[in-house]
């Protein structure tokens, strides 16, 4: 019942997870338009910023209009800028209060449209360099200004609020301070880089900005990035999010007078340890050593294939070298990052992303609020985990009680994970855990509003649940299959109502993988589709909807990709340095890696099935090693052997010697012209590409959007590649089909480039994204 | 800890309580005024008697109740042990009603923190107490009313018919409280008691560490939330936008009144306890009114540096004592008392234990008046128990918005605001203090007492307690003018 999914592990996704934190959303162009008539009276009409005075305290509140969330957009930066001139000059106001009116929302962000508007980096330049005027300026009041935070405050928006002379942030899980310019390939180009290491120290700004990681309010406190925290407040007599901000607000201005009246000292004091950490981080010697050690460490997981990271570290260096102002080279790296390829693809893929979270299928027509899992295997009890933590009641049924056991384990195991790592309480945990109800029979299923199986990858068992559970399910249940790779039109065959049936394919490990494909049948009705959707989002999931057919969308661009991984073995190359060839790469698990991962046994079952559906175009390497692995016994992580020897708590994994016998036996001549390295890792990457492109060609997939996030979210593809598609866009279609004839003429059929990638090839100005 | 005070309505039954149609008029005599109110008082009366008191259910009383001085915590009691403090509560019972021991069918304890040797803290009280050692009895916790749930517990056992007689009481001693070995300390000693053999035991030592030795206190924050209950007030304050100013002015109304109260003799619960080895204690020690200027000095004591909930804004870590007698009504008459109010609709409700942990009353106030039939208007005496100044304010606008009514309660217009005048007139636990598990008797006895003392009818006490639960009772005052005289 194990893995029986295509899926990496869970470091497959260590640097595309991260996208996730950001929260901002991608800005729509509304705002724009208002803004060019009105400014002759700007004054009296800002549309992003209210500004009144309390006493001699200004509060200025930021709400940008038809937007779920605030950026820092022009209009925005120029109502600013008006805003802090009157603060300035007036003498009634001593002091001033920054805070967002905008419910979970302080800043998130640069307006990510408006960069993208951008097409040389010395527009992009020049955004930056203002920014970082203004926000000196801010830095250099006399008239202390209190940024009071409540939700996402996010890269410029943080490089504001640090800017300040004053942070106080609401303690709500929605407060969220943060740089993820890493993660779109840019570099904070509002002074972070020079601000954060002062505030925070070296180490922890660093990890700030290299990760992207979101930190939660009260672990900013203790780090000295915000100043004071302020409790979200409960019900009272208006709506407690309401009232919060407002309470917010009063704090800060108490805050705001006691600074302008020099009661209160923005100066932290700092514990022993921080204070002699800054110590020897100002002898130089010490500093250049950290520096060298992080870039190492950096380059080391960046392989070099992301640029901007190093440029992070790079400029950080600059207010050491030069003091101050530093505003040109800064902006200049930060206008160049924009620019580069790798940052293209990271901000297509966080587009994506962020339509991948929306419900194009509109709201189903009753909402799940009883789910069913059928099967408490690795996967079942995933899904149940994903769901239960969302407070959906969950039914796991299994059918003997200690696969249950095992299963129930595990969804406890997950939560109390999260206890260890305090992000949950251990009674949030309970009652969570307590929304779960294992069980061996098909009680309660008359109450299922959807049951998603996921039992062993065997057609009979199948058809066999489902016949089980549509004795029993009310008519308006959906019921969803996990699988990913037995076509759902064939498991419906048995179904009263096809019309309720899809597929939902999950995953492994599911409460880390972030992609969800769901695949719908010529008969699935839409409503079962949205119905589906929305339970995935509900668990969080990034979802791409496919039509139905052998290995659906992910699956099926994954195995002409390992057929080639094990022609390349037989030819020669070992396990080790074929992981390292397709790591260099950007796949964040090495090829041999990822197919002990998957499980020999699985990767087999699929290989042949597809094989059979698509004929010559699947093959390549020979199944027959698969087959003696499994003989072995070798099927990977799941039995402890397949290319490499893996044991409870050894972290190096080392080659499984007896696999030499196997390799030897299948050995294959390889063919010098298309063996270099760089031949080995794009013969690997077209096969993938040009299959993706298919499924676009033949409708499996509904947009390019769609295969992109599938593919790295799902697949492990190279994020900084962005998607096959963006992959083809930004390094255009002709290259690729030279390289596919190069090795179409070395292979044959196998590479031969479909109709579509040609089509783009022969008309450069043919882009999946416009 | 904070307890919620009950609600106690009183009924002014001018004799007893068989319902015959004859009381329902003379109910109708009482409320004066116009015509239409008299209507409508008619109306609620007819429905009060129907409610108050039930056919087919025995009429319940209490014949009187008494409380040792409430005193700070560390201060007179601090070397005695739970069970002296409320066995001194129950001989001052004894002695006040002269109740003979064999009558009592059953005895019922509330408290919170546990004192470990004492767990069943009524029995050991009883049996010092010179109870007889035939008398059941059990100990209820229920956070800071629990000995609203003894009162209740006994109610019940009266209703069901299984007792005539129960002594309800609570107690608390917060000089002393249990502090343990850790976790990880106490499996190894209860590892080492179970090795047979020098090696087992060795091998068990061997695997100490300093750390084992840290203590672990009683959990002063809630186990659900993780948060304190101060904590909780001060946000609730805020939510309701309640100054600091406000807050001190009323913590400085309840110091005032109960210092009144006791000047003029009125807290006449309160027996006097000779300690062993020191002097009598008299009279509660907690009362100290002081000015609005001293009161702001103070620093916030939980959300720093800004929070508005004070030390002199809060209720006070308490030791005391409380214990009233209950009986079925003819078994109370037939023994010649004349009690002082008959127990009557009560009920608890619990909510979000988070953000609305003691918001309870709120809650509460008007489920207990519909049971009862009443109105706010009918009662005579409020006693809510006062956990922080912060929390009874942001009740009294809650009960207060039609908003909060709508949005969080499903009513369609707000419960009402218990006049003033009529609220905790004697002071409360801000004031007289609050041993956890024994306010909830004090507060019973005070309602009960003042409806003498000022002649009201009806009484309503309501009380708020650890993990969002509510406390809340009507019950009616029998007067000189009833037939027992």
């Amino acid at each position: 019942r194990v893995g029986h999914d295509l899926a990496p592990e869970q470091q497959a996704t260590n640097r595309n997870s991260v996208l996730k934190i950001i929260n901002c959303e991608i800005r729509f162009l509304t705002g724009y338009i208002c803004r060019s008539f009105t400014r002759s009276s700007a004054l009296l009409t800002r549309t992003h910023i209210n500004y009144g005075v309390r006493g001699d305290v200004a509060v200025i509140r930021i709400n940008s209009p038809n937007s779920k969330v605030n950026t820092l957009s022009q209009e925005l930066h120029s109502e600013f800028m008006e805003v802090m001139n009157e603060v300035w000059s007036s003498s009634q106001i001593r002091s001033a209060v920054l805070i967002s009116t905008k419910p979970g929302c302080f800043i998130a962000g640069a307006d990510l449209n408006m960069l993208n508007s951008c097409t040389t980096s010395q527009e992009v330049t020049q955004i930056s360099q203002e920014a970082q005027k203004m926000f000196e300026k801010l830095e250099k009041s006399t008239k202390p200004v209190v940024a009071a935070i409540n939700g996402s405050c996010l890269g410029g928006g943080l490089e504001l609020a640090i800017s300040c002379q004053y942070r106080i942030a609401t303690k709500d899980k929605k407060t969220v301070l943060g740089s993820p310019e890493v993660l779109l390939g840019i570099l904070p180009g509002a002074g972070a880089t020079q601000r954060l290491p002062k505030m925070v120290g070296i180490p922890a700004a660093f990890d700030m900005m290299l990760t992207g990681r979101g930190i939660r309010a009260d672990r900013a406190k203790k780090m000295g990035l915000v100043d004071q925290l302020v409790e979200p407040l409960g019900p009272g007599v208006k709506p407690p999010e309401e009232r919060t901000i407002e309470y917010l607000e009063e704090v800060a201005i108490t805050f705001a007078k006691g600074l302008a009246d020099k009661k209160i000292t923005p100066k932290r004091d700092k514990g022993l340890v921080e204070k002699l950490t800054s110590y020897a981080l100002s002898i130089p010697f010490v500093r250049q050593q950290i520096y060298k050690k992080v870039e190492e460490k950096v380059r080391k997981q960046t392989k070099g294939l992301y640029p901007a990271p190093l440029k992070i570290i790079d400029v950080s260096l600059y207010p050491i070298l030069q003091h101050l102002s530093c505003f040109f080279p800064l902006s200049r790296t930060f206008g160049e990052l924009a620019m580069t390829k790798e940052s293209k693809a990271l901000m297509g893929l966080y587009r994506g992303q962020t339509q991948c979270k929306k419900n194009k299928f509109g709201a189903p027509q009753k909402e799940v609020k009883q789910l069913a899992v059928l099967g408490a295997g690795l996967m079942g009890a995933g899904i149940a985990q994903v769901s239960v933590d969302k407070g959906l009641q969950t039914i796991l049924k299994d059918t003997t009680l200690p696969a249950l056991g095992r299963g129930q384990q595990q969804v406890f195991k997950g939560l109390n994970d999260k206890v260890k790592k305090k992000t949950l309480t251990s009674f949030e945990r309970d009652a969570m855990f307590s929304n779960l109800i294992g069980q061996l029979d098909y009680r309660g299923f008359e109450k299922a509003d959807m049951v998603i199986e996921a039992v062993f990858e065997d057609l009979n068992l199948k058809h066999r649940v489902l016949k089980e559970a549509e004795a029993v399910i009310p008519d308006h249940c959906v019921f969803a299959s996990n699988t990913s790779a037995l076509p759902i039109g064939e498991i419906a065959t048995v179904s009263k109502r096809p019309e309720k049936v899809i597929g939902m394919h999950y995953f492994s490990p599911v409460d880390k993988m972030q992609l969800l494909e769901i695949i719908t049948t010529e008969k699935t009705s839409k409503d079962t589709t949205a119905s589906a959707v929305d339970v995935g989002l509900r668990q969080g999931k990034v979802i791409i909807v496919v039509k139905d057919g052998p290995g659906f969308y992910t699956t099926r661009c994954l195995t002409p990709m390992m057929s080639e991984v094990i022609r390349i073995l037989q030819e020669g190359v070992g396990p080790k340095k074929l992981d390292s060839l397709t790591t260099s790469f950007g796949f964040p698990v090495g090829a041999a890696t990822l197919v002990d991962e998957v499980g020999v046994d699985v990767a087999k079952h699929v290989a042949e099935n597809l094989g059979k559906e698509f004929g010559e175009r699947f093959a390549g390497g020979s199944l027959e090693m698969l087959q003696q692995m499994i003989s072995k016994g070798f099927l990977g992580r799941k039995s402890g052997k397949g290319f490499y020897i893996y044991q409870e708590g050894v972290k190096n994994k080392n080659l499984n010697s007896d696999m030499d016998s196997i390799l030897a036996s299948l050995k294959m001549p390889s063919q010098p012209d298309v063996s270099s390295d760089e031949d080995i890792q794009y013969r690997l990457v077209t096969r993938f590409v040009n299959e993706a492109i298919l499924c676009l060609q033949e409708g499996v997939l509904a947009t390019p959007t769609e295969g992109d996030i599938g593919a790295v979210f799902g697949l492990g593809f190279p994020p900084c590649l962005g998607g096959p598609f963006h992959f083809v866009d930004l390094y255009g279609a002709q290259k690729i089909v030279d390289r596919l004839r190069k090795y179409e003429a070395a292979y044959g059929k196998q590479f031969t480039p479909c109709q579509l990638l040609v089509d783009h090839a022969n008309n450069p100005n043919k882009k999946f994204y416009q | 800890f904070s307890d919620f005070r009950m609600i106690s309505l009183l009924t002014y039954t001018l004799k007893n309580l068989p319902n015959t149609s004859k009381w329902a008029l003379r109910f109708c005599m009482r409320p004066l005024s116009s015509s239409s109110q008299l209507q409508a008082a008619a109306a609620s009366q007819t429905k009060s008697k129907k409610t108050l008191a039930k056919p087919n259910i025995r009429n319940i009383v209490v014949v009187d109740g008494v409380r040792t001085p409430f005193l700070l915590s560390g201060t007179s009691y601090k070397d005695l042990m739970p069970h002296d403090l409320a066995r001194a509560a129950l001989s001052g019972l004894l002695h006040r009603t002269s109740v003979p021991k064999d009558v009592v069918d059953y005895i019922i304890f509330g408290t919170v923190i546990q004192e470990v040797k004492t767990s069943n803290v009524a029995r050991e009280a009883a049996l010092g107490a010179g109870f007889s050692d035939k008398t059941p009895a059990h100990t209820v916790t229920m956070a800071c009313i629990s000995s609203n749930q003894a009162m209740t517990t006994a109610v019940g056992l009266i209703a069901s018919g299984q007792c005539d007689v129960v002594v309800a009481g609570g107690v608390e001693l917060m000089s002393d409280i249990p502090i343990r070995h850790s976790r990880k300390m106490r499996k190894m000693m209860l590892d080492l008691n179970k090795a047979k053999t020098l090696a087992q035991r060795l091998s068990i030592i061997s695997k100490f560490r300093l750390n084992f030795l840290s203590p672990e206190l009683p959990a002063v924050s809630e186990f659900s939330t993780s948060e304190t209950m101060g904590h909780s007030a001060d946000r609730l304050a805020a939510a309701f936008a309640i100054s600091r100013e406000e807050q001190d002015e009323y913590a400085l109304r309840s110091h005032s009144l109960a210092k009144k109260a006791q000047d003029e003799g009125l807290l006449s619960d309160v027996v006097p306890f000779k300690v062993p080895g020191r002097d009598t204690v008299t009279q509660d020690n907690g009362i100290r009114p002081s000015s609005l200027d001293q009161m702001a000095k103070l620093k916030p004591a939980f959300i720093k540096p800004y929070g508005t909930v004070t030390a002199a804004n809060s209720s006070f870590l308490t030791d005391g004592a409380s214990a009233v007698l209950i009986m079925a009504e003819e078994k109370a008459l037939a023994m010649g008392y004349k009690p002082k109010a008959y127990l009557r609709d009560f009920m608890y409700v619990s909510q979000d234990p988070k953000d609305q942990l003691l918001l309870g009353p709120t809650y509460a106030t008007p489920k207990v008046l519909e049971k009862a039939g009443l109105t706010m208007n009918d009662i005579d005496v409020f006693e809510f128990h006062e956990a922080f100044s912060g929390q009874i304010l942001a009740n009294l606008k809650a009960m207060d918005s039609d908003w909060f009514a709508q949005n969080y309660m499903g009513r369609k217009a707000k419960v009402g605001l218990p006049p003033l005048e009529k609220f905790n007139n004697w002071g409360g636990s801000l004031s007289l203090g609050h041993p956890f598990g024994a306010t909830g008797c004090r507060l019973v006895m005070a309602a009960a007492n003042r409806l003498r003392k000022e002649g009201g009818q009806y009484g309503l006490v309501a009380a708020c307690a650890a993990g969002g639960q509510v406390f809340s009772i009507c019950f009616t005052c029998v007067t000189d003018k009833t037939s027992y005289l």
